[in-house]
């Protein structure tokens, strides 16, 4: 699969969740796209990740 | 004479030829929303007010404060006001003839695309990191037809070229480093909040005149 344009090995299927905490991302501090259409905040542990997907990933830093 | 109210006409003919009048005719049939009046969006608002903006929607919940002068565009008699009134009022001595709503709410992913539906561009100019992420996830997905231009890292004295803009999802534009944090040793500050600002209100117009290229 490819993570903001680097390609990532699966071992296996995972929820965006869990995806996410792997790579260390705070869940309440991203948004994502997943093969071109956002994912709302309340599916990142239902939709699942496969070595064919494409996720690009925003963290938003606090200050504004 | 002194102090005279330009009536529209003269202020449109001076509007339209300073930005000329195509461009003055896009900038006043468009409708943006600006997300949260402090730092960022209290600077994007005067902006876009002095671009001519023919519609504005302003939605915060606070009132100003003391420790919001360094840095946003409200003054001392302004301190203790509601943020949206504090800025209508403002706009409105910059341009009576905008048409200028605004919402006192704090913004959750209940009420979010109620209160943004109807406008083609929302600016996200809030602080905290959760509140932007509702935001933006949740307009995203629920408004088919929105562009959001959001902003992250724009804390400190880092260099002002470290601040970009940049198309990070299929409607969503980032203006910031993406990194400088507001923390404890790295305060939020004019010039750097100023800069970020201008980068969303440009990329606002960008969009208003039909370039979607960051």
């Amino acid at each position: 699969m490819i993570a903001n344009g680097k390609k990532i090995d699966l071992e296996r299927n995972l929820s965006l969740q869990e995806f996410l905490d792997g790579m260390g991302y705070g869940l309440s501090e991203v948004a994502v796209e997943k093969n071109g259409a956002v994912v709302p905040k309340n599916s990142f542990e239902t939709v699942m990740i496969c070595d064919d997907d494409t996720l690009e990933i925003v963290r938003f830093v606090g200050g504004g | 004479m002194k102090n005279a109210m330009p009536n529209r006409d003269e202020l449109e003919s001076v509007m339209a030829a300073r930005h000329t009048p195509e461009a003055h005719g896009k900038i006043k049939a468009a409708r943006v929303a600006v997300a949260g009046l402090g730092g960022l969006g209290s600077h994007i608002a005067v902006s876009l007010a002095r671009l001519g903006v023919g519609e504005m929607l302003l939605v915060d919940h606070d009132a100003v404060e003391l420790n919001n002068i360094n840095r946003q565009n409200y003054f001392i008699p302004h301190l203790e006001m509601k943020k949206t009134g504090a800025m209508k009022s403002q706009l409105t001595d910059i341009n009576p003839y905008i048409n200028i709503k605004t919402v006192d709410a704090y913004i959750t992913e209940d009420n979010a695309s109620d209160i943004f539906d109807g406008y083609d561009i929302v600016c996200e100019a809030f602080d905290n990191p959760e509140s932007k992420t509702v935001l933006v996830s949740t307009l995203l997905s629920k408004l088919p037809n929105v562009k959001i231009v959001a902003a992250s890292g724009l804390a400190g004295f880092g260099s002002s070229n470290d601040i970009k803009t940049r198309a990070a999802l299929s409607r969503l534009y980032i203006c910031g480093d993406e990194t400088s944090a507001a923390e404890t040793g790295r305060g939020l500050m004019s010039p750097r909040v100023m800069i970020c600002a201008g980068h969303q209100a440009n990329m606002v117009l960008r969009l208003i005149l039909g370039i979607e290229e960051a």
